[in-house]
């Protein structure tokens, strides 16, 4: 019962004009959102521990989402902020997978180029890059590479740690590859494909 | 015999080599067999499901299809890392719930020639099957060195218990799991507000502070309630706040000193490994001189003192849990 | 002989005619059913209306039609309309068949074509069914004119009152030792802020002197059998340890007691009581019963303290639990609601933190004759806060606990910002989603709170910790929430949180339900027979529900209610007597196998197996025509007036339109 709204919303049968980025929205999120059943009460804001740092709060980005703010939405900065520390998806009083639709937001504001701060983007592409190299995480590459394009200043500052890491054996010097590199290519490229078709 | 896949995720081997030794060293005394998943890749952490959705899916997936390849003798899924234990069964899930992505990620695994029929693994963390499966009886019988007068403040993190797609923690926001092992270690377990609290997750490498505050809030807490070292369950957690508290520090004009050490090398110890053997000394900031309360070496047996009788006041309610009848997860 | 049948087809406004082509169902049938025996077939607007009914009535006089079939809504609402339509026509009533095309079809689906065609079959069924039906008649029994009211809350209490004072008996069972209900533990109502106990107690003690009214307090309901005007009602009258007949209800056992329990009901675990207590002053009846769980002597075997000091010799440790048997016409049942447990909502740390209190434990703290006499403060027992934060929808609205609005809560909420306002002068906020205070001069309230300089929030509380970021926050309770008028999450550091707890059914809801034969709704709640215009009367004949037992409600709801059902009541037993459906099951002897399978399984204990001839019988009286015995019967050998095998069957074959097909020879 809880989904059929949602599945209303998929199927198109909402009338509302406003609601079409509030559906394309929760097309593009893994799940079932229930995005359309936010009462805005405030409960993800108020659960939030980064909300000082968000130019919108959770709740004010789903009403901008329901007027069909497309712009204003992608630009900001709330989704780069999210922690994905699900308090605010447990507390959800309408069961809004929120966290999900950040990962969605931020997706499609990646390829609407409407990002504003480009370091959570980059961060995200860096490791995503890492991972479909190698298919393992590389905590050396990462960091370097993206503090040298994001923090270069922060680097001299950042050395006695980075060393402290190396020196006992936390952070590898070369990174490691997994043995089946070409099979997880192969299921990568056709899942790009794939994205593009949906 | 406690029989389990184990898919350790990337920072078993370096960031958090210390909780992979120390998980090593607890295996033989509780009889775990941990059969590592064959060439499993990296989970994607909280990175690459921001970018796309299947792409996202399916290389979490591709673990899921490797491990169902092994399920001769168990289909569970152990993971020790939080962030790992979520994607996979995230996965796991949300293939069922939203039957058009399961099929998109076949399609896609397909490709390298795996498939997945999601629900058929069960997916859980380290500390899930520590405390349910092997239990805290086993445990305490396996403890040769309590640590009595250890002060530490149990800290979950916040990606384990939640969402909890499975109902498997006792809470969302205040579960005992990690105080009641903590507990059956013999340490002395300080009640923490914060234990769900997030770390800053990747926000130490995107937006340093924003991190900062975060750990700052955890770490400040922790102290002011008098703890000794704090405990993980979570390598990103530990990482964090382990190595970034030196610049929290410097951010803040603070001066804490809040070792974090993971639960398998307080129970390593308390199971009377050496300190070189669970991975003590390879956090940046030191544990010794919270380890030095206890003297490792020697075994003490002390009982707690019973709580003074409060007279005054009014009577409080008892405590929630979610499943009272679950064994011992309850205080 | 060849039937005439008569279909009438209901646009029902555009309920029915917005999805269903009625005017194509109507033609269709007139064309398609003639062999069925369908010599007319009509549509009109509102077949319930007196022209609609016309219609009908002139059908049968002047077409002589001897069925009829009426495609509109379920037959719970308008079977009774349109039967008695065809009596007044000289048509036996039961010849009549309801065709449900609107809750069954035009309201589940939104394809008209789709729609139509299952319509049709609808009509089909019904026609082909309705030419099996036989004429029956009523039965009438005469009605019991005593009266079972379940629950001495305000609701049980006004329904009992009601009734009794129109001079017809009533028993009134409360499980608790005392009537009153929750409202017994209130210090104030909203919005008058009346005294509660000042208004209640008059109608407790009203109650408990009527001659027309047998109080059975500490007691509960075990087993219901019959039917309207013939229910026969077992109840336990659990052992006081307490002789009635010589106590004066004096409070010296109480007093001398050794041993003291938290009371968790009457206090909500904030104060204590006796292992032999009457829960408060006011208690009616004001013999006290002993809680053989905690009294010392049933644990340990010496004590009896009590019995030393009672100057009338009126304990009695061999008291043993009573059962009882009585015959009652009409039941009304007023079982109230429980507290939710707001210890579900771990982020509002009850049960953990110290200061966060229930809306029940607010209520005693509150309350003049409570475990701190009235003074609001906190836990320690001494403090008085300066800075107090209510939340409200605890637990209500929020899919993760309870769906529904709790109704009262908003109101409770402003109430106690009020009494803390008026008692400490600490500065109050108040945290809501929406604040619903739709009834009569409650608005007026909220105005009035706010002139008193509560602080309102718009936005529900994340959570309350006892993690201080900073000096202000420390060795304080801080609220965090999204105030979403300002746009901004906020960390308000208060003394005091009190939870503005929901109301849920009560625990036991389901088996009560089942023990009167009645349901309950998705939530939990008693299900009335309409929710609109049938409020306090269920799909029970004779069972009817009034106060939280059917919802959350107010007072003065839950009273009307009770006046209500008992006017259900009194119309029931001036009646004297009343007519039963005639669909009963019977057993085709011949048939009957004897396997006894059908014995343990009717609900009503009409079956009875008769020894000498090897059969079973089932007796008409108690018979309520459920079915479950036809169901179950492997040789066939039972059936159902009403619905014989020949009428399901008839009905199968015309839903699957096999009607239409040519009549082989």
């Amino acid at each position: 019962m809880p989904h059929m709204t949602d599945e209303r919303v998929r199927a198109g049968m909402t009338r509302e004009e406003d609601l079409s980025l509030l559906n394309e929205v929760s097309m593009k999120t893994a799940g079932v959102s229930h995005l359309e059943m936010c009462i805005q009460c405030g409960t993800c804001g108020g659960s939030c521990p980064v909300a000082a740092d968000m130019d919108h709060t959770p709740r004010m980005l789903f009403a901008m989402l329901r007027a069909g703010m497309r712009e204003e939405v992608l630009r900001s900065n709330t989704p780069w902020l999210c922690v994905s520390c699900y308090h605010c998806v447990v507390r959800c009083p309408q069961e809004v997978h929120i966290a999900d639709v950040m990962y969605t937001l931020k997706g499609m504001a990646i390829h609407a180029k409407l990002y504003t701060d480009s370091t959570a983007p980059h961060f995200s592409q860096t490791f995503v890059g890492m991972v479909e190299t190698f298919g393992r995480g590389y905590e050396l590459g990462l960091a370097t590479r993206h503090y040298l394009r994001h923090f270069p200043l922060r680097l001299p500052g950042m050395m006695p740690m980075g060393l402290g890491m190396i020196s006992k054996g936390r952070m590898a010097i070369t990174p490691k590859r997994i043995k089946h590199m070409d099979q997880l290519t192969k299921i990568l490229d056709r899942a790009k494909e794939l994205e593009l078709t949906s | 015999m406690n029989k389990y896949l184990l898919y350790p995720g990337c920072s078993m081997d370096s960031s958090a080599k210390a909780y992979m030794e120390s998980l090593n060293s607890i295996v033989e005394p509780l009889d775990l067999h941990l059969e590592e998943i064959e060439d499993w890749n990296c989970c994607g952490a909280t990175e690459y499901l921001g970018i796309n959705l299947i792409p996202a899916y399916s290389l979490i997936a591709r673990n899921l299809a490797l491990a169902a390849k092994q399920t001769d003798s168990t289909r569970t899924v152990v993971a020790p890392c939080s962030a790992c234990y979520l994607n996979l069964a995230k996965a796991d899930y949300y293939m069922q719930e939203r039957p058009t992505l399961g099929a998109k990620v076949n399609e896609a695994l397909a490709a390298g020639g795996l498939e997945y029929k999601a629900g058929m693994l069960d997916v859980r963390h380290l500390i899930d099957v520590l405390v349910y499966d092997v239990g805290l009886d086993a445990i305490r019988k396996a403890v040769t060195h309590p640590l009595s007068g250890l002060k530490v403040v149990p800290y979950m993190g916040c990606m384990l218990p939640r969402p909890d797609y499975q109902h498997r923690w006792s809470d969302h926001e205040h579960p005992t799991e990690l105080d009641d092992l903590l507990r059956a270690l013999g340490a002395d377990v300080i009640d923490y507000p914060l234990t769900t609290s997030c770390c800053g997750g990747h926000m130490t490498q995107i937006g340093p502070e924003t991190a900062f505050e975060l750990i700052h809030r955890l770490v400040s807490d922790a102290d002011e309630r008098g703890a000794q070292m704090m405990v993980t369950v979570c390598p990103m957690c530990q990482m964090n706040i382990d190595a970034y508290q030196n610049e929290m520090n410097h951010f803040f004009g603070t001066d804490f000193h809040m070792p974090i050490l993971f639960f398998t090398q307080l129970m390593g110890l308390a199971f009377g490994k050496e300190p070189g053997e669970v991975g003590i000394g390879v956090e940046l900031v030191s544990s010794r001189n919270a380890l030095a309360h206890i003297g490792v070496e020697v075994p003490v047996t002390q009982e707690p003192a019973a709580p003074r009788k409060k007279d005054e006041g009014l009577p409080m309610p008892r405590r929630w849990t979610k499943h009272e009848g679950k064994k011992e997860a309850v205080k | 002989m060849t039937e005439r049948v008569g279909v009438y087809v209901c646009h029902c406004g555009s309920n029915i005619a917005g999805t269903v082509d009625v005017v194509d169902v109507a033609n269709w049938a007139a064309e398609k059913l003639g062999r069925q025996g369908v010599i007319i077939a009509r549509e009109y607007k509102f077949m319930c209306s007196s022209l609609g009914q016309e219609l009908i009535e002139k059908d049968i006089k002047e077409l002589g039609l001897t069925r009829v079939v009426v495609a509109a809504c379920s037959p719970h609402l308008h079977e009774k309309t349109f039967r008695t339509a065809a009596k007044n026509a000289g048509l036996n009533p039961y010849l009549v068949e309801l065709a449900s095309i609107r809750e069954q079809v035009s309201w589940v689906h939104s394809d008209k074509a789709v729609a139509t065609a299952k319509a049709k079959a609808v009509v089909s069924g019904a026609v082909s069914r309705v030419i099996e039906n036989r004429p029956l008649e009523e039965i009438k029994v005469p009605i019991n004119p005593n009266t079972l009211v379940v629950g001495g809350g305000i609701a049980g209490i006004q329904s009992a009152l009601e009734i009794a004072n129109a001079g017809f008996h009533v028993y009134l069972v409360e499980r608790e030792p005392s009537i009153g209900g929750h409202m017994a533990q209130f210090d104030k109502t909203f919005p008058t802020l009346d005294c509660s106990a000042c208004i209640l107690t008059p109608r407790m003690v009203e109650a408990g002197t009527h001659p027309n009214i047998t109080l059975l307090t500490w007691s509960e309901v075990t087993n219901v059998a019959g039917y309207v005007g013939n229910f026969h009602v077992t109840i336990k009258k659990k052992a006081r340890f307490i002789n009635e007949e010589l106590c004066t209800g004096c409070g010296i056992c109480q007093e001398k007691c050794p041993k003291k329990v938290i009371d968790d009901v009457y206090e909500a675990g904030l104060g204590y009581r006796k292992a032999v207590y009457t829960p408060f002053a006011q208690a009616v009846p004001n013999f006290p019963v002993m809680d053989k769980e905690n009294c010392t002597y049933f644990i340990k075997g010496t004590c009896k303290a009590c019995e030393k000091f009672c100057p009338t010799g009126a304990i009695d440790f061999n008291q043993q639990d009573e059962m009882l048997h009585i015959d009652v016409g009409n039941i009304v049942l007023a079982t109230g609601y429980d507290l939710f447990d707001a210890r579900r909502v771990s982020n509002y740390g009850y049960g953990r933190l110290p200061n966060v209190f229930t809306s029940l434990e607010f209520e005693r703290l509150s309350n003049a004759a409570g475990p701190t006499a009235g003074n609001i403060v906190l836990r320690d027992g001494k403090t008085v806060p300066k800075n107090v934060g209510i939340i409200h929808c605890v637990g209500s609205r929020d899919k993760n606990f309870n769906n529904y609005c709790s109704v009262i809560c908003c109101m409770q909420g402003l109430k106690f910002a009020h009494l803390v306002h008026e008692r400490t002068g600490a500065t109050v906020y108040n945290f809501y989603i929406d604040m619903r205070t739709a009834y009569k001069a409650y608005d007026e309230f909220y105005q009035r709170v706010l002139e008193e300089g509560t602080l309102f929030v718009r936005g529900k509380v994340a959570e309350v910790t006892d993690a201080a970021r900073n000096e202000r926050e420390k060795g304080r309770l801080i609220i965090q929430v999204e105030d979403t008028l300002a746009g901004k999450q906020r960390r308000i550091p208060v003394d005091m949180v009190i939870l503005s707890s929901g109301l849920q059914p009560r625990a036991d809801a389901k088996e009560v339900g089942k023990l009167f034969g009645i349901s309950c709704s998705m939530d939990g709640w008693f299900t009335e027979k309409h929710p609109k215009l049938d409020p306090v009367a269920t799909m029970t004949e004779g069972i009817y529900i009034v106060g939280c037992a059917q919802g959350p409600k107010d007072i003065p709801s839950s009273v009307a209610q009770g006046a209500a059902a008992s006017a259900r009541v009194l119309d029931k037993i001036l009646q004297k007597e009343v007519a039963l459906e005639p669909i009963k099951a019977s057993v085709d002897s011949a048939l009957c196998s004897g396997c006894r399978i059908c014995n343990g399984l009717c609900p009503f204990n009409a079956i009875t197996f008769i020894e000498d001839d090897k059969v079973t019988e089932i007796n008409p009286a108690l018979c309520q025509g459920c079915g479950t015995c036809v169901a179950a019967c492997p040789a066939g050998a039972i059936s159902g007036t009403g619905f014989s095998n020949e009428q399901i069957i008839a009905q199968i074959d015309g839903l699957m339109m096999k009607n239409l097909e040519p009549v082989e020879a």
